[in-house]
This record gives structure tokens, C-alpha cells and sequence, in this order.
């Protein structure tokens, strides 16, 4: 038999169905294959008897002939969804040994349609970061490294241990969420293919938030088929997430192979940078020359705004993150600091609690939505905000279906190399990704190439709000050219 | 605009994070890093443009008015750092 770790989750399917294998097989090719990779530091958690007996639960079911859409399929979940009676961190200290006593709507759902939980994902704390390098529990490593190089290489993040894991076969497909690039920058970094969908179509509920306004759950995977696949039982109305949309969620998977003919793709020219690196922009040009050779009308767009996507951004979810992290104060649940009075209890414990990242961006955006500074910083950037969202608006009611740009201004770079004297450096990773967020917009990351070092480069597409189908046609046509990439396995 | 070392330890008390004298340098630097990058929004013109309040174009859903959850306390101290029966324990706060 293959070495069914290799096998895509479409695959994998067929073969469970057909009783080639059964689920228990296939988890514990996989849980093997988890405690061989430790060194990459993907999972936090290993939950291998929970995995095994939901992948003999799923085994029973597809005896009796109830096949669910994901039924035997091992998963990897990342730290920040709430899992009932399993650790949950958002790898932070802060909530230490936090067991959530329910679950997040979005895994709810992927136990439903019979997935099997392998464990949880590193991701960076509360998912700031770019790097899965200010996770509590150390950074992860890419499998991909440069030829003839042992460094290892940050898998992107703050998703990094869900991107890792699928692109070292630990795991079929994994849960990730996304800020301000989480699930595609981390995508492209390790060529897996990840979907951050429209913002509400995924319920947030159960998921430990950063930025309420820009949060979105998605899947990371192999192919676009597998992420559809993956996001079809992900997403749906949640009468708990007030801000869940109430859409019937469509079956992704048969977007698949379906004609991009005559669909108008924009080429953006503002995200064409000074200093690019060639190869991106190389990258770039074949990705449009892939879909006209498909049938597709390219078509020059602009979207001025670009620019001021970023600082807006570093406004608009440091405010909402002083705000949603709050919360942490050391009576309720986690860890707690003494002081001499409740004032210096607060202070020890989330001085001692969060990370360096995570105290500096709760800082300016206490300073941002305080008294004075709130309509010069934070309703200005709102404002730009609607700006943002108007310029892909005025795009799409031009008739283009679609937007095509680089994922990402870099392939992966070394762990500690970009940041340390100056934030904004690592911010600057986002630079293509965070538009989406800003404007609430479906984005889905592809791998489409490698850089001159043999490292992964993706291609980013941006959609109409709830058209991730179109997206995951294009993604299919972009897959279909490039081919896919796997890591040469060094752990 | 930019914070001096004053403005860090006021906002360091508003977000009841502790910050001792000597990480105050280090904090103001990467704070004025940031705000310097953010000080390019200045230049957009923002005047008769409506602040952002919700990014999809949607009616606030509204809840039934009626008890739907409850009668779990037990989960709710399950996580708690200190507690007597289902209360949570903190110092003193009334003198």
C-alpha cells in the first residue's frame, strides 16, 4: 500500500468509501508520521486516543453505510479554536491550561461531517504575527529549505503550525483563521492552498478572537479541491455569531474543473511594488498568462487606496484587540499573577502573560482608541477602511469577476531573520493580504512556482463577496499549470 | 505624532499592563515605529467618507428574548484560577 499520508483528502475519501483502508488505518498513518515530525514543532497538542476512537466511530458509521462528507478524514486544528475538553491556548500563556467546555461551531461542524481531530496547531499567539514566531510554544519550521541550505525557515503564520503540518503530510487538511493574511500568507510559504472566505460565511463562535471585524475561519490543504471540500462543512449560518451570515453554503467541490471562460480577471497595478523581487513579478505574468490560455480576460485595474490598507490595518485590529483581550484578567479563567489589589493583580498577570507582541499591539490600540487620539487615529482609519472597500466595489461593478496579485512579497525567510529591531518589517509580509480583510472580501492563496532557492511562491485571488466558487474554479486552473509541490522530507 | 516615556507608562495603566522602568525606552521606541507608519493615512482625504461600522452589508440580528442557555455553573468556574463553590475569588476591592 502507498504511504497514505501522501494521499489527498479527495483521495483518501475514495478509498475509505471503496474500504481500501480504514479511517483507523489512515490516522494512525498519520499520528506515526506526527511523532517522527516533532522537530517542526506543528502540533501543540497530540490527541491520539481521541483520534483513534473518532476514527473507529467513523469506521462504524461507513459499515452501516453513513458516509458523511469528511467521514475517517484526520485533521489538524489550530490553537485557537475551542475545543471541548481538549487544551485550547491560542499559544499564549495567558490562558495556560484553558479546557474550553464547548466547542467552536466551525469544528462542531467538521466532527459532524465525521473528521477526526489529530491535535492542535502552533500558531503565533492570539495570531499576531507573520512568522509563528511569538507562539508560547516556540516557532514551528517550514519543511521546505533552501537548496543545498539546513536552515530552517518560518512556515509564515500566524497559521504557521496548520500550514506546516499539511505540507509535511501530518495531517489531510487543517483549520486556520485570518486577520490580516493568517491562512494565505502561511499557504504560500509552504505551497499548500488555504481560503480565507467572505467575512460571515464562517461563524466565529468558539473561536478565541483577535480582531472581531477582520477574523474569518478557513481551511489550509493540499489542493483547491481538498480546501473546498474542507470549507463546504466549515462554513454556515451560526445563530450565535451575530455577524454569520444566513447564505445556503454551496457545494465548493463542483466549482472544481468548471469553465473560467470569459470570467474578466484584474491585474491590479498597485500592487506592483518598487523593489520587487523579479521572480514574483515573473510569477505574476504567468499566472495571468495560465488563466487567458484558459479563457479568461485580463484586464488592467486600479485600486488606489492599496497603500493605506496596511497602516489602517495597524490601527483597526490593535483597537480591537485591546479590546477582546481584556478579557484576560486572570479571575475568570488562566493564568493569574498576584498584586497587592485587584489593579496590580490585572497589571502582574497580563504583563507576565502575554508575550512581547501581543503587549505591544494591546498598547497602541489602547493609545489609538483613547480619549484624544480616537478621531485622529481610529475613525480616520475607518474611514479609509470604506475607501479600501469602495475601490474593489468600483472594480467588480466593471464586471471583473475576480483579482489577481502575488501572495505574498517574499518566499519564506529564516527563523529570527525580519522584526527584530523594527515591527513594521514583519507587518510588511501582509502588504497583498490584508486588503481582503479590510474589505471583508473572499481571498484564496495557490501555489504556483518556486524562487530561484527552491523555495514556494503562491498567487493571491480575490473574489466578490460569497463568490469563493469563482475562486476555487481559478485556483483549479492556476493548480492545473503549476503543478503541485512537496517538500523533500530532511525531519 | 509620537509618545514620550510618560505617555508609554500612561498607556501601559490603561491597558493594566505592568511595565517596568527599564522596558520603557525599548516599548516607546517600537511604539513611535508604528505610529510613524501609520502617519501616511494622513495624507488620504477622508472628508464626507462614512467611518466603516460593519463590512458586510447586513441587519443587526436580533435574538429571541428568552433563556436559551444555563444552569452551568459548574462549567463556567471549571477554568477559574480561584474559586469557593461557584463563586470567583479576587482581593479585596470594598474596604
Amino acid at each position: 500500500m502507498t504511504d497514505l499520508t501522501s494521499l489527498t483528502l479527495a483521495e483518501a475519501r475514495k478509498g475509505l468509501a471503496d474500504k481500501t483502508f480504514t479511517s483507523l488505518e489512515l490516522t494512525d498513518a498519520h499520528l506515526s508520521a506526527i511523532e517522527k515530525a516533532r522537530v517542526l514543532n506543528a502540533f501543540v497538542l497530540e490527541t491520539p486516543e481521541q483520534a483513534r476512537s473518532m476514527a473507529r466511530e467513523a469506521d462504524a458509521r461507513i459499515a452501516r453505510g453513513e458516509v458523511g462528507p469528511l467521514a475517517g478524514i484526520p485533521l489538524g486544528i489550530k490553537d485557537l479554536f475551542a475545543t471541548k475538553g481538549v487544551r485550547t491556548t491560542a499559544c499564549s500563556k495567558i490562558l495556560g491550561n484553558f479546557v474550553p467546555t464547548y466547542e467552536s461551531t466551525v469544528t462542531s461542524q467538521l466532527w459532524r461531517d465525521g473528521a477526526v481531530m489529530l491535535g492542535k496547531l502552533n500558531n503565533d499567539e492570539f495570531a499576531m504575527g507573520s512568522a509563528n514566531e511569538t507562539s508560547c510554544f516556540g516557532p514551528v519550521g517550514n519543511p521546505w529549505r533552501r537548496e543545498g541550505s539546513n536552515t530552517t525557515l518560518v512556515p509564515g503564520g500566524s497559521s504557521g503550525g496548520s500550514a506546516s503540518a499539511v505540507a509535511a503530510l501530518l495531517c489531510m487538511g487543517a483549520t486556520a483563521t485570518d486577520t490580516g493574511g493568517s491562512i494565505r500568507q502561511p499557504a504560500a510559504f509552504t505551497a499548500t492552498v488555504g481560503i480565507k472566505p467572505t467575512y460571515g460565511r464562517c461563524s466565529r463562535w468558539g473561536i478565541v478572537a483577535f480582531a472581531s471585524s477582520l477574523d474569518q475561519a478557513g481551511p489550509i490543504a493540499r489542493t483547491t479541491r481538498d480546501a473546498a471540500m474542507l470549507l463546504r462543512s466549515m462554513a454556515g449560518h451560526d445563530p450565535k455569531d451575530t455577524t454569520s451570515v444566513d447564505i445556503a453554503v454551496p457545494d465548493y467541490e463542483a466549482a472544481i474543473g468548471k469553465s473560467v471562460k470569459g470570467m474578466k480577471i484584474g491585474i491590479p497595478k498597485e500592487y506592483r511594488l518598487d523593489g520587487m523581487p523579479a521572480e514574483i513579478e515573473k510569477l505574476w505574468e504567468a499566472g495571468a498568462a495560465w488563466l487567458k490560455a484558459a479563457g479568461a480576460e485580463l484586464v488592467e485595474v486600479s485600486l488606489p487606496h492599496t497603500k493605506y490598507a496596511l497602516p489602517a490595518y495597524y490601527i483597526v485590529a490593535p483597537a480591537e484587540a485591546s479590546s477582546n483581550l481584556a478579557r484576560y484578567d486572570g479571575v475568570r479563567y488562566g493564568l493569574r499573577e498576584p498584586g497587592r489589589n485587584i489593579i496590580e493583580q490585572y497589571e502582574n498577570t497580563r504583563a507576565e502573560g502575554f508575550g512581547a507582541e501581543v503587549r505591544r499591539r494591546v498598547m497602541i490600540g489602547t493609545y489609538v482608541l483613547s480619549a484624544g487620539y480616537y478621531d485622529a487615529y481610529y475613525l480616520r482609519a475607518q474611514k479609509v477602511r470604506t475607501l479600501i472597500k469602495k475601490d474593489f466595489e468600483d472594480c467588480f461593478a466593471k464586471g471583473v469577476n475576480a483579482i489577481l496579485t502575488p501572495a505574498t512579497p517574499s518566499a519564506a525567510f529564516g527563523i529570527g531573520e525580519k522584526g527584530g529591531a523594527d515591527p513594521v518589517e514583519m507587518y510588511l509580509n501582509d502588504i497583498f493580504t490584508v486588503t481582503v480583510n479590510m474589505a471583508g472580501l473572499p481571498g484564496i492563496a495557490v501555489p504556483s512556482g518556486k524562487d530561484a532557492q527552491g523555495l514556494p511562491l503562491g498567487l493571491q485571488l480575490i473574489g466578490r463577496p460569497f463568490e469563493e466558487e469563482t475562486l476555487f474554479s481559478l485556483g483549479e486552473v492556476i493548480e492545473q499549470a503549476a503543478g503541485r509541490f512537496t517538500p523533500a522530507r530532511w525531519w | 505624532m509620537s509618545v514620550d516615556a510618560a505617555t508609554v507608562r500612561r498607556i501601559a495603566h490603561l491597558a493594566r499592563i505592568a511595565v517596568s522602568e527599564d522596558e520603557v525606552p525599548h516599548l516607546q521606541g517600537e511604539l513611535n515605529a508604528m505610529l510613524a507608519f501609520v502617519e501616511q493615512l494622513s495624507e488620504v482625504n477622508v472628508e464626507g467618507v462614512e467611518p466603516m461600522t460593519s463590512v458586510t452589508p447586513m441587519q443587526m440580528k436580533k435574538r429571541q428574548d428568552v433563556v436559551n442557555d444555563g444552569e452551568i455553573a459548574d462549567d463556567i468556574v471549571a477554568n477559574a484560577p480561584a474559586t469557593e463553590g461557584h463563586f470567583f475569588l479576587v482581593p479585596k476591592v470594598v474596604e
